[in-house]
């Protein structure tokens, strides 16, 4: 299914978020069930089906990463369940290094400024990351696609550290 | 069809006014509530009170339920059933915790949990059916006429079981379920459209056995869940058993027998209202030795139930988190459920958003109101496009994997309804089943969620290890409830799906209760069912005529005819009383029609952005 479509939007990764809110209010103001509880069975149970998709298109297009992933599927390249290791020694030692700073940050004696800094390192990382991967997708050469699909795979480890620096960040605070 | 029942202004015929109902279901006191002359109120019952405390009682011979049965709780505590929405969909091992706590005796049904009675064993679907049922009754009775639809009020937090449970109980009350509503969802409705308040809002909802914390968002009519959190087994109930051991510190009885339970409970809530005004409570009560006497003041009270209220914060401040909000965020803090009347309980609340919290609408009514206006939307009184309720799934759903882990297929907090499709594969030659486990939760461990369901596959063809590849599609609907369908892909064949649900009735344990219930005797049963075809033969026909109006276009002039004719033979078997010929014909003329049907959906979507395609492709 072509997300983009749905929504009736250009299949690019520079996408307007607020046009995408709006026509997804719209879509469901239409097919949510609430709308149809007077109906048949199967039409009502179409309005569910629906309505799920409908959600899971916005879903996709609203987080970068997905958006990105479900734009190179349509492409005809799908990495969204792969299992691969890639090889990039430059890039690995940056992560290890970024994960041994997060598992001292409870030792530190000033949790908050190495929080801090991770974060920043994190958040320049990934902007960086992401305005490649918004060029090498306009691109929309073969091999631009290949180049993207390693932007993404090296922005889901950036993902992933921000989502454990949040969690150690909440257990500090609890 | 689908296309025409949305598009105002089209029904074929005027619409006579249809009867709904709003029902609050709660663990105290339950209520019901429509809309009449463009307003939503409480119905009251014959003797005057819209508030139906949740207390069933069994006689030998009778069943009474409300303020009648209550007064009997002390007197006949083994018989008299209160606070029944603690144990919906709940197996007996789960409820030991309450085993002391209940003045009356729970049993292992099966691993449910249910209630010995002087009526024999009765399991809190029954119980709440009879709640229902009772309060449907109250809604006929000052409507005038049978109701056509019911919205149900259940707590944003409660699992699919749960809510399921509910629903079968109102099955078995034989009610016609629109939806399932979540409380703090009904409240916002309720306040919403009061007020035409926008931005970002939080329910705080603390009901006698529930605890609910939810985020919205208002704007123009939409009602959207950002997050909900809370605790399913932590209310009001939880301080006045915190009561309840103070008092036997200071009378020192030990151990108390149901009767002296009930008195000592109903003494511990007394004292917990009046320190909502007063400062110092005094109480007597009987011992082995005589007659206790004491006295509570209100700093005592808010040490015995701060290690409670802080708990409910902290759920404030994780639900929070998952919205990515912070309590400065948030606008409006609307307070739910008898509870919020305690003192520390708004000082706390009002400290932790830093602002005052909206008590206008009466905090047990409010619920039940919210419910009344959606019910009256859903029925079809209000050709209403304006509201839109977008609500989430509040626990995730996961796959039992290798090792006792869980695999989460659907995390908590997305937006509902939801469907996601996982592909397993078969690892033995020739294998044609395969067991799933659906557990929710959020832990990492299978033993540490709740287990849902336990779903077995049958009927997958013969093929190599590894060969068939089987998609199974999770689907949670508006009403947070989960189905699940399995298909084959290279066949296409549709695996044969068995659901044993770990806490909950199977369809035919329901329709066995059903049946056995002495409100339907046999006859009654067989007519609600041809009633029930019949409806839906009309709903069928209605919504196949307007799409033939409409879209016509899209059949070949034979699809047309046979359409027509199946159409005519549903009309005509329907004026019968033969149910299970009427089954026959809507299912004939719904597979005549799924193809048209899928078109229409084709068309509908794409035209439903129409008007925005002109200038960005």
């Amino acid at each position: 299914m072509n997300y983009f479509q749905l929504f009736n939007l250009p299949a690019q990764f520079d996408l307007d978020l607020t046009e995408l809110g709006s026509r997804y209010l719209q879509l469901q103001r239409r097919f949510h069930p609430d709308q149809h509880s007077a109906g048949s069975e199967r039409d009502r149970l179409l309005a569910v089906q629906q309505t799920a998709n409908i959600n899971d298109a916005y879903h996709s297009l609203k987080q970068p990463l997905l958006r990105a992933e479900h734009l190179l599927a349509l492409r005809g390249l799908k990495i969204s369940h792969e299992q691969r290791s890639f090889n990039d020694p430059q890039f690995l030692m940056q992560q290890m290094e970024l994960r041994e700073q997060l598992a001292d940050i409870a030792q530190s004696d000033d949790a908050d400024a190495v929080i801090d800094s991770i974060e920043r390192q994190l958040q320049q990382q990934k902007k960086q990351l992401l305005q490649q991967l918004a060029t090498a997708l306009d691109a929309g050469s073969a091999e631009q696609d290949q180049l993207a699909a390693d932007l993404i795979r090296k922005l889901k480890f950036f993902f992933k550290l921000q989502q454990e620096l949040e969690l150690t960040e909440q257990q500090l605070q609890d | 069809m689908l296309l025409q029942i949305a598009e105002p202004g089209q029904s074929a015929a005027p619409h006579q006014h249809k009867l709904a109902a709003g029902i609050d279901l709660g663990t105290t006191n339950s209520l019901v509530a429509a809309v009449r002359s463009g307003e939503a109120k409480t119905l009251v019952n014959a003797q005057g009170r819209d508030m139906l405390p949740s207390v069933v009682r069994y006689t030998h011979d009778k069943v009474i339920v409300g303020d009648a049965a209550m007064a009997a709780a002390v007197d006949d505590a083994d018989n008299t059933i209160v606070s029944v929405k603690r144990l919906m969909g709940k197996g007996y091992s789960e409820t030991l915790a309450l085993k002391d706590k209940v003045p009356y005796q729970l049993i292992d049904q099966q691993g449910l949990v249910a209630i010995n009675t002087a009526q024999g064993i009765k399991n809190p679907v029954e119980v709440s059916a009879e709640i229902l049922a009772t309060l449907a009754n109250t809604a006929s009775e000052t409507l005038g006429g049978e109701l056509n639809g019911v919205v149900i009020t259940v707590p944003a937090y409660f699992d699919d079981a749960q809510r399921q449970a509910t629903k079968d109980a109102a099955k078995l009350a034989g009610l016609n379920v629109l939806r399932l509503l979540n409380e703090p969802t009904a409240a916002a409705l309720a306040y919403g459209l009061d007020s035409g308040q926008e931005g970002i809002i939080a329910v705080y909802d603390l009901g006698g056995g529930t605890f609910d914390i939810s985020i919205l968002r208002l704007r123009r009519g939409v009602f959207e869940v950002l997050a909900t959190g809370g605790d399913s087994a932590l209310g009001g109930d939880d301080f006045d058993h915190a009561i309840v051991s103070y008092l036997q510190q200071q009378s020192g009885e030990v151990q108390l027998s149901h009767q002296q339970m009930r008195q000592y409970l109903t003494t511990a809530r007394s004292i917990k209202e009046q320190l909502t005004d007063s400062d110092t409570v005094s109480f007597s009560l009987p011992t082995a030795g005589g007659v206790h006497s004491g006295t509570l003041n209100k700093a005592d009270f808010e040490q015995l139930i701060g290690a409670l209220v802080k708990k409910t914060i902290r759920a404030c401040r994780q639900v929070l988190r998952d919205a990515g909000l912070t309590g400065e965020d948030i606008v409006k803090v609307v307070m739910v459920g008898g509870s919020t009347r305690v003192p520390l309980v708004r000082s706390e609340v009002a400290a932790f958003f830093a602002t005052q919290p909206l008590t206008s609408i009466d905090p047990d009514k409010v619920v039940a109101i919210g419910a009344a206006i959606q019910a009256n939307v859903l029925v079809g009184n209000k050709a209403d496009g304006d509201t839109l309720l977008l609500d989430v799934i509040p626990l995730s759903l996961g796959l039992e994997t290798m090792g006792g882990l869980t695999e989460k297929i659907i995390p908590r907090n997305t937006v509902i309804p939801v469907a996601r499709a996982q592909e397993f594969t078969t690892f033995k030659d020739g294998q044609t089943a395969m067991a799933l486990h659906v557990v929710q939760g959020e832990r990492e461990l299978v033993d540490d969620c709740r287990s849902l369901a336990r779903f077995e596959l049958r009927g997958i063809p013969p093929m190599p290890a590894g060969g068939a590849h089987i998609r199974v599609t999770f689907q949670v609907d508006a009403d947070g409830l989960l189905s699940v369908t399995a298909q084959e892909k290279s066949s296409g064949v549709q695996a044969n799906i068995q659901v044993k649900p770990s806490y909950g009735l199977s369809d035919d344990q329901v329709a066995t209760m059903l049946k056995s219930s002495m409100q339907y005797a046999r006859q009654d049963m067989q007519l609600r069912l041809l009633r029930e075809q019949q409806v839906e033969a009309e709903r069928v026909l209605e919504a196949v005529s307007q799409a033939l109006k409409a879209d016509a276009a899209l059949l070949s002039a034979q699809e047309h005819t046979d359409i027509n004719q199946a159409l005519a033979e549903l009309a005509r078997v329907k004026q019968g009383d033969d149910t299970a010929a009427i089954k026959a014909a809507i299912e004939h003329t719904n597979h005549l029609t799924d193809d048209f049907a899928a078109r229409r959906m084709d068309q509908s979507v794409r035209s439903a952005l129409t008007g925005h395609n002109v200038d960005e492709v």
